[in-house]
């Protein structure tokens, strides 16, 4: 890839970066105790807890979920479970 | 899936604070913004060449010139005639804000640029290795101010910045924490909704400065808020318009839970310097109204 | 023709321009340019957004942030000014940031003195800004539109400098033509930039850069000052074409031809050396002079091509590196490497404002004579004028 004038890069591009493979826990959400109030989804610091508009409760995107534990820690239901990743 | 402005991939920490800011801010601005960031942790994790995790049009400059880099985009805009496109917000850290960069930054208050200035407030130069800032709290121990025989660590409170800004006269000021986001969702909203320079703070904790588990990043924020280290307020026009209340908690509560205040929790002399982190607490509860 | 202050036909010249913002802070002898500047925003007659920002750095930060928005910038500086903005000089050259900058040349503290020698711009040599040197007010003046057009190019897309000697032409009152807006129009197209911050397409600037490309991304700044030496000898053609005026390429010369001594030097030296050359000429002594409009990038190829015939060569340098020698001097020496050129003789000058003469230039022939003479230059550089009694 050429390099850009002044080392512009383009939005969003860190996607590339899959930062799933950091994890060593691994959020599991029991979707029949969420409520959808959207939590985990607002205070994940990779935007990775997002909501399934069929079910209208909430999902996570491994891809990128580094396993940080803040939703399972905030889940006001306690409905987000870390369990140890296997690989 | 939502529309995310602060995308994944970036290099923070698991659970860092900074990022969560960044997510709220976004969430709050919405896409039509141009954002400037000073050097720091934010800044590095969120731009790593040929990545950029920002959706919006985003700058980095230098450590210390954030505001007056936005200042230059501001009047672009407005010689260009394309002020109605976008909204400027910076976003930097606590020492690019407070230390180094606030000269800049009172220039662009004091010449009224229509620029919302975010810091995000994690309390110390962590991008550099946890060294203190003039906004880490008294007691906490960093690299350069290390708790040690004869020192507990920090030995000056936080710098307040908002009484600063609020002293230039500029028309809102404000602090949150991301332990309450939508708090800190609506306050962007409001800021970047009134014309002229705003400032807002949000306490913004680092799990790896601070010595605790990325899981509690938002509980160890509530608890600064809880225990009054943190209050938040606004301040509209130069009078103190509104205060979150709380049921509060004694400052040991949020000491006990962090690497950085660990020692003061084992001496004599730490307990006295406890007592002094309480009147702080104290004091900011009587200032604000506080208790509820 | 008009008699006006050399800051004012600067001015004059930066207003025909039509910078969209224009961000300063006073320092003396550079206010002048930034008090006519405030005066035309004041009056209306130049419409442009004035940033009076809280120091130089800050002025070159809102160059910066402006610039990456697509605006046309300006800014003016010297001395601490100009070393309190230093690392945003390299900042704006890395973004690729075709900001224009005058500097009212003078000394660096300590001792504090605010008189004109070129240790603030020599010092920024590695910044990656293009850096051209005046002779008068009037290239002073066309230099700030042919800059326009040479950095904002986008072969180039690099932030320019013009020097211009502090008091000597700030604050002379000379015969200067300005010209006319109709003209600058034409010659002078609007900023087009190649990327500015937008929401139409949001890119991410100033982005950390790995050991891995870190390289090729100064190596790539460096092919544009490559590419700058060509662009600036065309645009003083076009400008010489369109207005008339001309002062060289990246050098020019004076009674070089056939001279066996020429003096190399930058900025306002270069009068007070014609005047002593015509006199040492009607003595019958072959002696010319390189001038040196643009030191970065460096024209090392035009000088060791313009000195090839003399015997020698006497490099006034109005800097010092500090346990070396004179800048200029340095980089003439390493031109002339391996070239078989002719032999070269550093002379540091006018520093802190001393005063250089016709006497003083004709010292320093006489000097380089008895050098060419005897083959041998004894001082590895001289101190010109040097007081020996109060050291
Ligand atoms: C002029 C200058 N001095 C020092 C530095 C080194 N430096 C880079 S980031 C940083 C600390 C940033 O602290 P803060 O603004 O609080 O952001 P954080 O990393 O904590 O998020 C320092 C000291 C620099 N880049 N530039
Ligand atoms: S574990 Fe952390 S990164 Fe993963 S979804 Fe939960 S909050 Fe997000
Ligand atoms: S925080 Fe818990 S209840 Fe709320 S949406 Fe997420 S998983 Fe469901
Ligand atoms: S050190 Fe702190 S602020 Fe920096 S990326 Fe890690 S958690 Fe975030
Ligand atoms: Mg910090």
């Amino acid at each position: 890839m050429k390099l850009s004038i002044g080392s512009v890069t383009k939005p969003g591009s860190t996607r590339i970066n899959k930062t799933g493979s950091w994890r060593t826990f691994k959020p599991i959400i029991d979707i029949e105790a969420c409520i959808g109030c959207g939590t985990c989804s607002m205070l994940c610091p990779e935007g990775s807890a997002y909501k399934d508009n069929v079910s209208g409760k909430y999902a996570i995107d491994y891809d990128y979920c580094k396993g940080c534990g803040i939703c399972a820690q905030e889940c006001p239901v306690k409905a987000i479970e870390m369990v140890m990743e296997e690989k | 899936m939502q529309e995310e402005l602060f995308a994944p991939g970036h290099r923070g920490c698991a659970g860092c604070g900074a990022a969560i800011a960044a997510r709220l801010i976004l969430k709050g601005s919405g896409k039509d913004v141009i954002v400037v960031s000073p050097t720091g942790c934010l800044e590095v994790i969120s731009s790593p060449y040929p990545e950029s995790a920002w959706e919006v049009p985003w700058i980095h400059s230098l450590f210390e010139n954030a505001a007056a880099v936005a200042s230059g985009v501001e009047v672009a805009l407005k010689s260009l005639g394309r002020k109605d496109e976008a909204k400027i917000i910076v976003i930097g850290g606590d020492g690019a804000t407070i230390d180094i960069g606030i000269g800049p930054l009172s220039g662009m208050l004091e010449r009224g640029h229509d620029v919302t200035y975010v810091c995000y407030d994690n309390e110390a130069y962590m991008n550099t290795g946890i060294q203190r800032s003039s906004s880490t709290p008294y007691g906490a121990s960093t690299t350069t101010s290390p708790a040690g025989k004869v020192s507990l660590g920090e030995n000056r409170p936080k710098k307040n910045l908002p009484a600063i800004a609020a002293a230039h006269g500029i028309p809102y000021v404000g602090t949150a924490s991301i332990a309450y986001p939508k708090d800190v969702i609506r306050k962007v909203k409001k800021a970047i909704s009134i014309e002229g320079p705003k400032y807002l703070q949000i306490h913004a904790p680092c799990c790896t400065g601070w010595g605790f588990d990325g899981s509690k990043t938002i509980e160890i924020g509530r608890l600064a808020v809880e225990t009054a280290l943190f209050p938040i307020y606004e301040i509209t026009d130069g009078k103190v318009t509104s205060v979150k209340k709380i049921k509060r908690k004694p400052v040991e509560d949020y000491l006990k839970v962090q690497r950085r205040f660990r020692h003061l929790l084992k001496s004599d002399r730490g307990e006295e310097a406890i007592k002094n982190i309480q009147d702080i607490a104290d004091a900011n509860a009587e200032k604000f109204g506080l208790d509820l | 023709m008009e008699i006006m202050e050399g800051s004012r036909a600067v001015a004059e010249a930066v207003k025909a321009c039509r910078p969209n913002v224009i961000a300063a802070y006073p320092i003396t002898p550079q206010t002048h340019i930034v008090e006519e500047i405030s005066r035309m925003v004041a009056d209306g007659e130049l419409v442009s957004e004035y940033v009076r920002v809280e120091s130089e750095h800050s002025a070159m930060s809102v160059c910066v942030g402006a610039s990456a928005t697509g605006a046309r910038t300006y800014t003016a500086t010297t001395s601490q000014g100009m070393a309190l903005m230093h690392e945003v000089l390299f900042n704006a050259a890395g973004l690729r940031l075709p900001i224009v900058m005058t500097a009212a040349n003078r000394s660096l503290s300590a001792p504090i003195n605010i008189w004109n020698d070129h240790q603030d711009m020599i010092s920024e040599r590695d910044s990656g800004w293009i850096q051209l040197y005046s002779e008068d007010a009037q290239e002073a003046s066309d230099m700030i539109i042919q800059a326009y057009k040479i950095a904002e190019d986008h072969d180039i897309l690099l932030p320019v400098m013009i020097g211009m000697d502090g008091f000597i032409l700030t604050h002379v009152h000379e015969p200067v033509e300005l010209c006319s807006q109709e003209k600058v129009d034409d010659f002078l197209p609007l900023y087009d930039p190649i990327q500015y911050l937008t929401t139409e397409n949001p890119l991410s600037f100033g982005t950390i850069v790995y050991p891995n490309t870190y390289t090729e991304f100064r190596y790539m700044i460096h092919e544009a000052m490559k590419k700058a030496e060509r662009k600036i000898v065309d645009v003083a053609s076009e400008f010489q074409d369109k207005f008339g005026r001309y002062y060289g390429g990246l050098i020019d010369t004076y009674e070089a031809d056939d001279a066996d001594l020429l003096i190399l030097a930058m900025g306002s030296v270069i009068g007070t050396a014609k005047d002593a050359v015509d006199e040492l000429r009607s003595e019958g002594k072959k002696v010319g002079i390189v001038k040196v409009r643009c030191y970065r990038p460096f024209p090392a190829e035009a000088i060791v091509e313009s000195t090839k015939d003399a015997k020698a060569i006497a490099v006034l340098d109005k800097n010092i590196s500090l346990g070396y020698e004179g800048a200029l001097y340095t980089d003439v020496k390493s031109a002339l490497y391996g070239k078989n050129g002719p032999l070269a003789m550093g002379f540091v000058l006018g520093l802190g404002g001393r005063d250089i003469n016709k006497k003083t230039i004709k010292n320093i022939v006489a000097k380089a004579d008895k050098a060419i003479k005897s083959g041998i230059f004894e001082a590895e550089t001289e101190f010109v004028d040097l007081d020996l009694e109060v050291l």
